[in-house]
């Protein structure tokens, strides 16, 4: 079998300008810095990123803090389009709209997930009824069912997907602990290209597999790697 | 102004009955679990991916796997459960949270709320707060009465007759918590159920642009212990 462990930039040796990603965690938290810092090295431009939000930006907690998850794509200037739910954190955003160098779609969270979930588990969109009468029903198709009006919110895919496991095995099943499972599960299955960094890597086997909680036949590449986040 | 919002805070905690599911926004709607009556236990849910949040973390004690939906470092609670943003959004949206509390830009008549965009000014984008409004069994709305621009130093209403800011879901606001009054959205419009002793029922009638009914049982804002 072909083994799917990698090194950060054979992982991403096929990005290219103007590609789509997917990044999961939420505010930094449960995202893949080695290989957003892999992306920077590479040099790529002018991408479109899904995501919760746009990470965080340089000095959030302290004042010696790197920018976190995408907020290290945005420090860069390498993204042109940030597909997400909230970008008030991150104070880029909001500057490259104004400078009219970036584009944001704002998508409600709980549709986000469900877009990129619908996409990974072939569904043709799914019917919610967050949005409508809002500003985030323009251009959506409207659905009554028995007497409730939902919107459509189709699918979402990606090029790459990028995620961060905790622990995950050599054949890409994997766990996300606490509070970074966010949009990993989602994401992993996603994209023509699905890579996880983990910080802890086993044989398969080697854990109990009810430890895992994502199946590996979704994941395409395995980075080995990631630090857990110093406060 | 802090005084002012612990009082909403300790108002809006009476409202919770033992055993709910709450997800409290940043701010205000935060303080509000610090003022829960005795014997009242709630579950928080954090939308970022658990059920059980127990409330801020002393410095030291940080665990970098667990912040809220604001990127803050949280404790969890023995009974957490922690999940993927699609089942937190599940939790939310499928009717299992009891009672969400946020804040608010505009209310209006319609329990029409606006909270997430001033066009041109603010683009932080709506996060959860569409999903919690519309999925939530009760949407309470925490915040000062009115509007005051430190510039001009004037106030306005943000109780209006109808919003003018885009909404971020139409006739959801349950219930309306200020530092003067609490106002029920009926069927008829509001209610104003509940008034401060600072208050006169002309302030809050001054103070507000939508049309109020006095409840004709109007008691007293409670925030006893």
């Amino acid at each position: 079998m072909t083994m799917k462990i990698r090194t950060a930039q054979e992982a991403i040796a096929g990005l290219k300008d103007g590609m789509t990603i997917m990044v999961a965690g939420f505010l930094g938290t449960g995202s893949p810095e080695i290989l957003m810092d892999a992306i920077l090295e590479k040099g790529v431009k002018h991408l479109t990123v899904i995501g919760n939000d746009g990470g965080l930006p340089r000095g959030w907690y302290n004042e010696y803090d790197t920018p976190r998850g995408i907020g290290k794509l945005l420090d860069a200037g390498a993204v042109d389009h940030i597909i997400a739910s909230h970008v008030g954190v991150n104070p880029l955003i909001g500057k490259g709209i104004i400078a009219g160098t970036m584009e944001c779609t704002l998508v409600p969270q709980g549709s986000l997930a469900e877009k990129i979930r619908a996409d990974n588990f072939g569904l043709g969109g799914v019917l919610t009824p967050t949005g409508v009468g809002t500003l985030a029903a323009e251009g959506k198709m409207q659905i009554e069912i028995d007497g409730k009006m939902y919107l459509l919110e189709k699918p979402l895919h990606a090029d790459y997907s990028f995620c961060r496991a905790s622990i995950c095995d050599d054949f890409g099943n994997f766990l996300c602990n606490k509070a970074t499972k966010n949009y990993n599960y989602l994401m992993a299955g996603a994209a023509d290209h699905n890579i996880v960094a983990t910080e802890r890597l086993v044989k398969a086997g080697e854990l109990d597999p009810d430890t895992f909680q994502h199946s590996g036949v979704l994941v395409d590449m395995i980075v080995e790697g990631e630090k857990p986040w110093q406060i | 102004m802090a005084d002012l919002k612990t009082r909403i805070a300790k108002r809006c905690a009476k409202e919770f009955k033992d055993g709910y599911v709450a997800n409290l926004g940043i701010g205000l709607p935060t303080m509000v679990s610090s003022f829960l009556p005795e014997g009242v236990h709630i579950t928080i849910q954090s939308e970022n991916g658990f059920t059980g949040l127990e409330g801020s973390v002393e410095r030291g004690d940080e665990n970098v796997e667990i912040i809220n939906a604001g990127g803050g470092y949280v404790k969890a609670s023995p009974r957490v459960n922690y999940f993927d943003s699609a089942t937190s959004f599940g939790i939310i949206r499928g009717g299992h949270v009891d009672a969400t509390v946020l804040g608010a830009m505009q209310v209006d008549e319609q329990g029409n709320l606006a909270n997430w965009i001033i066009p041109g000014k603010m683009y932080a984008g709506m996060g959860g707060a569409m999903d919690l409004v519309v999925g939530a069994k009760e949407v309470i709305i925490t915040m000062l009465h009115q509007q005051f621009n430190k510039k001009t130093g004037v106030s306005k209403p943000k109780i209006l007759k109808e919003c003018n800011l885009p909404v971020t879901a139409l006739g959801v606001v349950d219930l309306i918590i200020t530092e003067m009054c609490v106002i029920k959205v009926t069927d008829e419009g509001l209610l104003l159920t509940e008034l401060h002793h600072d208050f006169t029922v002309e302030d809050v009638v001054a103070a507000t642009e939508a049309h109020l009914t006095v409840s004709p049982d109007l008691k007293p804002y409670d925030i006893s212990e």
